[in-house]
Formats: C-alpha cells, structure tokens, sequence
C-alpha cells in the first residue's frame, strides 16, 4: 500500500477529472464556448511534460558525477515518457485551435515554440542512437540535456511573451485566471495537473522497470 | 586565510588568462598558415549568396530580403563554427588536453569563433547589399549591431554544440541536428532585432532583444563552461 498510494490516487484523479471535465457546468464565453473544457485536458499535459523533462535533467545531472548505467536509464527514460505527453499536448492544442481559431496550425509563437522543444528532445534521442559505447553514450547525452534544458525553458516561458499569440494569457488574451474566477472549474482543473503528473511519472517508472530487466536478460 | 583564498584565485583568473591567450595565438598561428577556413567559409558564403542572386534575381520585399539572409548566415555559420572541434585530429585534442585547462580550451575556441564570424558576418553583408541592391536597411548601425550579436551567439552555441558532435564522433549530420533547435530561437531573436533595423524604428525599441540575446549568451556560456571539463575528459 506504501508505494502504490499515488498510482491508485492518480488513477482516480485523471477519472474524476475526464468525467467531471465534461459534465460539470463552465463558464459561457463567446468564442470560447465548451471549448473551455479543453483546458483539463490540454494543459496538464505540458505540465506532465515539463515534470518529466525536468527529472530527466536531474539523473543526467546525477550521471555525470556518479557515472551509474541507472541514472542514465532513468534519464532517457523520462524523456521517452515525456516526449508522449509533449505530442499529446500539442494534438490537443491543435484540435482545439481548429474550433476557435479556424486552423489545426496557424503560425502561432506558442505552438512553433512548443514543437521546436519536442524536436530538441528528439535530437537528444538521435544524439543516443549515434553512439555504441554505453559509457561514453551517457556521458555526452547527459551533456546535451542539461545544455539543452536553459533552452527549452527559454523556448516554452520567455518568447511566447514577447511576441504577439492568440493563445490563451498571450497578447492581451484572457488567460486562465481570469475565468478562473469561476471556481467551478478550479474543483476539475488542479485534480487533472496533479492526476496527469502523477500518470506521467507512473509511466516512466514502467518504462525504467522494463529497460533494466531488458538489460538484465541481454546480460546473462 | 581570507587574503590567501583571493591571492589563490587571481593567480589562478591570470593562468586562465595566459592559456586562452596561447591557444587563441596557436589557434590563429595554425589558421594564418593555411588559410583554409577563413578562405573556404569566405569562398561558401559568397557562392550562396550569388546562387541566391542567380535563382532570386532581385528581391522586391524587404522582409524576404532580411529572412534570406539570416538563413544564409546561418548555414554558413555552421560550416564555420563546426570545424574548431570536428576538424582537429586526435593528436592535436591530445596537445592542448596536456597543455590547457578545458575552460581556457573552450574560451580560446569560442574567441576565435567569434573572431572568424565576425570577418565572415561582415563580408556577407557587405556583399549581400551589393548583389541584392533593391533594398538597403535605413537604421545601418542597428542592422550590424544584430550582425554582431549574431556572430556572437552563433560561435558559442556552435561552439559548444561541435564539440559534443566531435565527441559523438559522427560528424556533419548530427551537428545540425543537435544545434538546430538550439539555435531557433536565438534566430528568431535576431531576425526580430533585424527587422526593427529594417523597418527604421528607433533604438529603443530593440533594447528587449538586445538585452534578451546578451542573457541567452551568458547562459550558454555559463553551462558550457560548466559541462565542458565532463566532455573533454576521455
């Protein structure tokens, strides 16, 4: 019961949020409409994403020093895991912005950006397949994720800002807090971030369990 | 004690500084003798530009006039920079891995980096606004500033970039893969700073690019000299 509490408590989160996320009453805004429900689904995901990216830097980080295969496995997995969230965040946006503004794609600063941080991750997972010596493979792909990290943070929080976006809390759109004021949606909205956090990390605990077992076998 | 700590670490600020002032005249010396990257990038970047001319004949928008060449500095960048790591031999790594500190190693490559862009940059657009003549930016000084700041940021990203490409030991593909979604957004900086100069806004305008290039140079720099010691050691 100690080590599943949070799986259990994730699970039911992410249920609680895909059924009260799409019956519980919102807001009516133009434009909008019950588009707003996206919200619970859309934004947990970069959140998940940028969770799972960041415990990637911290075992790249703690390789580097303690030169260990885990923390490496650990790393790479984290990103994989990562990585799945960052595309789903990046389909739900685009479904989205299909029914509000007109397009799957339209050039906006916030969706160019998001995509350029998933193809620096897909880079860090090319840079890995490039080389064979494992020891050397998670030296230099350590290097490249923390040098990459101060980037994408750049990328994801600090450009958006200085260019004009039609996303939400962008450009004198109205961002979230201001419907927040409806605190019907805070109840769904905070349970769907720390639900998906919570099935992001569970997903790469899966993956870090099945690579070291793959390893395991290839070593006997 | 405390007197000690500083005499320690000035002394140690002056051998930084004595290395990086060897390896930037070795790295030079070597260059002046053959004279085959100056005259190779020089030699790429001019070839790009004319096959732009023969293929554009002229380009009547001014914002196509700054996208194009940014896009041409930026490959010609990449063939620049990347040859300070990948182009050394084994024997060469090994001679400043016994001579330097990693730090100086990597501050001399970055220097001379930014040397060399800034003689390319400057010969580019030189003869870029004499090929593509329809159009020249009214705000000239703040269009070379953006030059300046370029070269700058392209020598350490790419700097730093080619010697994890060396190291990966795989070289041209892979150097544009990993640096080219570094180096997006540190583009899209300078196109923006670019196209105030060609627009004629006034300085005040640009400071927030200015000021946003310089940060993200300091950290590439700040994690590049952190990481870079890990690299090196083999």
């Amino acid at each position: 019961m100690n080590k599943t509490w949070w799986k259990i408590l994730g699970s039911v989160l992410v249920i609680y949020t895909a059924i009260a996320g799409l019956l519980l009453g919102v807001p009516r805004l133009p434009i909008l409409n019950e588009t707003i429900r996206n919200l619970y689904f859309h934004v947990p995901m970069w959140f998940a994403m940028i969770v799972l990216f960041s415990i990637s830097v911290f075992y790249s980080i703690k390789s580097l020093s303690s030169k260990s295969e885990i923390d490496d496995i650990k790393a790479v997995e984290s990103v994989n895991a990562g990585i799945i969230f960052g595309i789903l965040g990046l389909v739900t946006g685009a479904i989205w912005a299909k029914y509000t503004w007109g397009q799957f794609w339209s050039f906006d600063p916030k969706q160019n950006f998001a995509a350029i941080s998933i193809l620096l991750y897909f880079a860090y997972l090319i840079l890995r397949n490039a080389i064979d010596e494992e020891q050397k493979r998670a030296k230099i792909s350590a290097i490249y994720n923390i040098f990459a990290f101060p980037m994408m943070v750049v990328l994801l929080f600090v450009l958006p800002r200085l260019k004009d976006s039609l996303h939400p809390g962008n450009g004198g759109n109205p961002g979230f807090n201001s419907y927040d004021l409806d605190s019907r949606m805070r109840m769904v909205f905070y349970p769907a971030c720390l639900g998906w956090i919570l099935i992001g990390f569970w997903v790469y605990t899966i993956r870090f369990r099945i690579r070291t077992i793959e390893n395991k076998q290839q070593q006997n | 004690m405390r007197s000690l700590f500083i005499n320690k670490s000035i002394f140690a600020v002056m051998q930084l500084a004595k290395e990086v002032k060897y390896l930037i005249h070795k790295e030079v010396l070597l260059e002046w003798r053959s004279k085959y990257t100056i005259n190779g990038v020089l030699l790429y970047v001019v070839s790009t530009i004319f096959t732009c001319y023969l293929s554009f004949v002229s380009l009547g928008d001014k914002l196509t006039w700054n996208a194009l060449f940014w896009v041409i500095m930026l490959f010609a960048s990449i063939n620049g920079v990347s040859k300070s790591f990948l182009q050394e031999t084994k024997g060469q790594q090994l001679y400043s891995y016994i001579l330097a500190s990693p730090a100086a190693v990597l501050i001399s490559k970055t220097v001379y980096n930014i040397l060399l862009m800034l003689v390319l940059t400057t010969v580019a657009l030189g003869f870029y606004a004499l090929v593509f003549d329809t159009f020249t930016p009214p705000d000239l000084l703040l269009y070379y500033v953006a030059v300046v700041l370029g070269s700058i940021s392209f020598s350490t990203v790419f700097t730093m970039v080619s010697a994890i490409a060396s190291k990966a030991g795989n070289g041209g593909m892979l150097m544009a893969i990993l640096s080219f979604p570094i180096i997006i957004p540190v583009l899209i900086l300078l196109i923006k700073l670019a196209k105030n100069a060609v627009d004629g806004l006034p300085w005040e305008n640009s400071y927030d690019e200015i000021a946003m290039l310089l940060a993200v140079n300091v950290i590439m720099v700040a994690t590049s000299l952190l990481l870079f010691p890990y690299l090196w050691r083999d």
